[in-house]
């Protein structure tokens, strides 16, 4: 079982985390200078709570596996697909300048649905409407390539959701689900990611548990992944009922989390345990 | 997924010099070891050997067992002897061979 790893060893977290707060501070490094890039005032970005060997893999984009998607992604990029007879650069020309700035600003409100939508709903809005080619599925190995590849080309630019106007009442459904207590755990997302953020749960050193990586190439599931599989997995860690990937509650609580983190840096695609 | 991979090689060498050749294949590598969701055991499907060719003839190889992660990294040294093609196989359970090649030049 490659991805039941954590879910054991949490039964009685709450109990756990409460009594290990006294303990060492991270053992991250935010004040190495190679670490600057991914620290922002109080912020720091996954990758600075990550083990040397891990970052090793994300610092040259030849080592890191995430680029299998990526390369993918920029491949379909110029496929045309459905029954309109085009590709995504018959009307975005080259990803490099078009999508640059894109990945950051999502989730963000798309007035057509009256909701928010999120980077790879919005890539999909543009397969069944603009293209007329059947919608990729949640967690696809094309969906996550073309998410990947359109969410790099923001590399090293400031996340940067917006949270006010038509926005608002999505952003506090999402910071609400945020600071609830959910699960046999009954524990929230900020018990581990606010207040516990730095110290050790067993194995696992918690950080503030951004959103500016993903997609992400995760050691443990051994290919690249979604934010909402993340957030499905910190559910189900917590012996809570996790939500569908690509879920209205997933989307709000995605800008909540992307809002926390506003002004990191995009690290997609980033490579984490 | 269809199985795509990437090499790195130094694109000139000087004669006798020991380089550094990096390589990434994609695979699955199901290490025959894991159930299904209804109990029934996952066959086992990696990439049971790896060859590096330069200018024809082998010059590294290695035969690879379960408990490989997914999308395998492999460096190894080799010593440059003469300008060509340097070619790489990885086959797996099922036979399926996936091929990269890079050229040097050696002065
Ligand atoms: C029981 C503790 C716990 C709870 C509760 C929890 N997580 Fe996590 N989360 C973890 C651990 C452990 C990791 C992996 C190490 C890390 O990055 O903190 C993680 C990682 C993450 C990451 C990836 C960070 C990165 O840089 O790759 C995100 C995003 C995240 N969690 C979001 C959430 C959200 C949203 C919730 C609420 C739905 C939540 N988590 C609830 C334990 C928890
Ligand atoms: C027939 C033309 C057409 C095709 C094909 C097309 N799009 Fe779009 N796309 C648009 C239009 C029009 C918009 C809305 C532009 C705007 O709001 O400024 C858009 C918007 C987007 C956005 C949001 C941009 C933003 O600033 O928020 C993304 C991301 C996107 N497209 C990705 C894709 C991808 C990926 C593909 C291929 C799978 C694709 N599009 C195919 C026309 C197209």
């Amino acid at each position: 079982m490659k991805r039941a790893v954590l879910t054991a060893t949490l039964i009685g977290a709450a109990a756990w985390l409460a009594a290990c707060t006294d303990e060492q501070p991270a053992s991250g490094h935010p004040t190495d200078p190679k670490m600057a890039k991914y620290v922002v005032g109080k912020l720091r970005t996954g990758y600075t709570y990550a083990e040397p060997e891990t970052r090793a893999i994300q610092d040259d984009d030849f080592n890191n596996p995430s680029f299998f998607w990526v390369d993918r992604g920029k491949e379909i990029w110029s496929k045309a697909e459905g029954t309109a007879g085009k590709s995504c650069a018959s009307c975005h020309g080259e990803a490099e300048k078009s999508m640059k700035g894109v990945g950051a600003t999502y989730p963000k409100y798309f007035a057509p649905k009256g909701k928010l939508v999120n980077l790879e709903q919005r890539i999909n809005i543009c397969r069944t409407e603009q293209m007329k080619a059947p919608e990729w599925k949640y967690e696809s190995t094309e969906l996550l390539a073309m998410t990947g590849y359109v969410k790099m080309q923001s590399r090293d630019l400031p996340v940067n959701v917006a949270i006010d106007g038509p926005a608002a009442p999505f952003f506090e459904k999402g910071k609400a689900f945020y600071y609830e207590r959910r699960g046999l755990n009954d524990l929230a997302c900020k018990h581990c990611h606010v207040d516990n953020e730095g110290n050790y749960i067993r194995a696992e050193l918690l950080s503030q548990g951004q959103s500016n990586g993903f997609p992400t190439y995760r050691l443990k599931w051994q290919k690249f992944g979604s934010l909402h599989r993340r957030m499905a997995g910190c559910n189900e860690e917590i012996r809570a009922e996790p939500f569908p990937m690509g879920s209205d509650e997933y989307v709000n609580l995605e800008l909540y989390v992307a809002w926390r983190g506003n002004g990191l840096p995009v690290e997609t695609p980033s490579v984490r345990k | 997924m269809a199985a795509s991979a990437k090499v790195r090689v130094p694109a000139t060498a000087k004669k006798g010099e020991v380089i550094e050749i990096k390589t990434q294949v994609q695979h699955e590598m199901e290490s025959g070891q894991r159930k299904d969701a209804a109990g029934k055991a996952i066959p086992r499907q990696i990439i049971n050997k790896f060859v590096c060719k330069y200018n024809g003839a082998e010059v590294f190889a290695s035969d690879w067992h379960p408990a490989i992660s997914a999308n395998p990294y492999l460096s190894f040294f080799i010593t440059a002897t003469e300008s060509g093609k340097i070619e790489f196989f990885w086959t797996d359970d099922k036979g399926e061979v996936t091929k990269a090649e890079a050229e040097i030049k050696v002065s």
